[in-house]
């Protein structure tokens, strides 16, 4: 299959992980054994990671807080970032990390369940690791938008039932 | 005094009734009714339009704009229109309207005398029979079958040709049957205008959403575009229905003529509708493309779809409408999509609503979610099962 029909597959999927292999293959014009195929493939190849939901959790859990860390480290020698990386991500109350250009180096985000949580985390944790230099906490306060979707979208269809 | 309806225009008493108004109002009264039965995108207009069109406000465009729109548009149609090798002079050649519909209206005014015969291939988009009869004209239907795949054959225009005939209205990509025409239909169908001297108002308003290739204008023909008006505009490409702004493109004797209306009818096109429109053509590319790709995987669902539950249906090649046969149900367009809709809750249009032609065919748009589809799928499953 060719590369553009392969991304068009992620594409779809990463838009609704439970289309069916059925539906993308009727989408794509291709059989549905191929779609099957494609997807094994990426899942082994770990393109594709796991599928998901996206929550709004805002809407069920008041008291989750997520904060936003910006750290700087010192690099070391031969493995650059990515030691100290691997440090901060295997701690569970971690959901991301992210090399950053500019002002800082890595950008933590932490999701606890109280301020309290994640201000431990942070002073005890992740400050006290050794190449961490400084941290700025911010704490997120509302979620508009998240990877392409918009959580309180007003806009709903304004067309009459039928038209010519 | 008299009765009020007897001092009306009998032109307007004799215009048949919309095709669609009491489907419309059944479909209307019912919950949980998914519609197949859109003529218009179901994207919102992308952001980066509707935010140059508040800028616009902002900065205070609220007057009226020249007769025959913005310069800026106009020059922006006309980069675009070369994009399909049609070249057209913005000053004397264009003309910005209300809707692709009011080009149509106007050029039917400017091109008719009383009398003067209109071939129109069916089935057609509604409104081109009682625009042709208000201008004074007479509509002639010439209709086109479901094994030409609903493209319009010069055998089908000389079976209704006579010595009145005058103009020929058509439309491809067509709404409703999604056919296109192929570079042998087109220099087939010019030869004809040719040798008969037909005018040719071509609306082209769903050229974007060509699928197998791209479309081209029976205006590029030899001997074609001193007789042809293209008619087009914003609406389906970039999802702008509602602004209303349409354009024609054609010889300068006949634009002037269609100018001279449209100042003393309409005055001029909306002006932030006009500023979105310059902004659509010159940024637009990347968010029409997104939405021509999505249409295209969900027409393959649509067809694909219906011929899982029983029902023939070409591949349009063309706009957002799939037009299934369901002549082997029993049932007429019009009661198939009666009793869909009563049934399943499923909007369809009947064939009907656009021409004797569209007997034996239901029109099913596939602007509406994916998701959407395939449930209204399932329901037209059930209802077939059931039958």
């Amino acid at each position: 299959m060719e590369k553009e029909k392969k991304l068009e597959i992620l594409r779809l999927l990463q838009e609704n992980a439970r289309r069916s292999p059925a539906m993308i293959a009727s989408m794509l014009g291709v059989e549905e054994a191929v779609v099957l195929q494609v997807m094994d493939e990426f899942e082994r190849d770990r393109v594709i990671v796991r599928y998901s939901a996206m929550v709004n959790w805002d809407k069920v859990d008041e008291r989750r807080v997520t904060a936003v860390i910006d750290v700087k480290v010192t690099p070391q020698r031969d493995v650059g970032f990515d030691a100290i990386a691997q440090r901060i991500y295997r701690f569970p109350e971690v959901s991301s990390v992210f090399l950053m250009s500019g002002a800082y180096d890595l950008q933590v985000v932490v999701v606890g369940n109280h301020i309290r949580e994640v201000a431990q985390f942070v002073s005890e944790k992740l400050s006290t690791l050794e190449h961490v230099n400084s941290t700025t906490t911010h704490f997120l306060l509302k979620r508009y938008k998240w990877d392409g979707v918009i959580f309180d979208d007003g806009e709903q269809d304004q067309r009459l039932v039928i038209t010519p | 005094m008299k009765q009020l309806k007897s001092r009306l225009s009998p032109v307007v008493e004799n215009l048949p009734p919309s095709g669609i108004r009491r489907f419309f109002d059944l479909a209307s009264e019912m919950k949980d009714v998914i519609s197949l039965g859109v003529g218009e995108p179901d994207f919102v207009t992308p952001w980066h339009i509707r935010d140059a069109s508040f800028d616009a406000l902002s900065r205070g465009f609220t007057s009226y704009t020249s007769n025959r729109g913005m310069s800026q548009l106009l020059e922006a149609i006309a980069d675009y229109l070369m994009g399909y090798n049609l070249h057209y002079d913005p000053d004397r050649e264009l003309l910005v309207t209300v809707g692709g519909s009011e080009a149509i209206d106007l050029a039917l005014r400017a091109m008719l005398s009383p009398g003067d015969e209109v071939l129109i291939p069916e089935p057609a988009y509604v409104s081109y029979r009682p625009c042709a009869a208000l201008a004074g004209g007479v509509p002639v239907a010439v209709p086109t079958r479901w094994e030409a795949q609903f493209r319009v054959s010069t055998t089908d225009l000389e079976s209704q040709l006579t010595a009145r005939s005058k103009v020929l209205v058509m439309c491809y990509p067509n709404n409703p049957t999604g056919a296109v025409l192929s570079e042998t239909d087109l220099q087939e169908l010019a030869t004809f205008c040719v040798q008969n001297d037909l005018l040719v108002i071509s609306d082209e308003i769903y050229a974007e959403l060509s699928y197998g290739g791209k479309h081209h204008s029976i205006a590029e023909q030899p001997g074609m575009r001193d007789r042809t008006v293209v008619v087009s505009g914003m609406s389906k490409a970039f999802a702008m229905t509602g602004w209303r702004i349409g354009y024609a493109a054609g010889p300068e004797d006949i634009l002037s003529a269609m100018l001279k209306i449209h100042q003393y009818a309409i005055l001029c096109a909306p002006v932030m509708g006009q500023m979105a429109a310059i902004e659509a053509l010159q940024h637009g590319e990347r968010e029409k493309q997104r939405m021509v790709e999505e249409y295209d995987r969900r027409r393959r669902l649509m067809v694909e779809g219906l011929r899982s539950v029983g029902l023939s249906c070409h591949e349009p090649q063309g706009a957002f409408y799939a037009f299934p046969d369901i002549r082997s149900t029993g049932f007429t367009a019009e009661a198939f999509a009666e009793e869909l809709l009563r049934q399943q809750r499923v909007a369809v249009v009947p064939g009907t609503a656009f021409g004797e032609a569209g007997e034996g065919f239901v029109r099913c748009s596939y602007a509406t979610s994916a998701d959407q589809i395939e449930q209204a799928i399932q329901r037209m499953g059930h209802f077939l099962t059931e039958l």
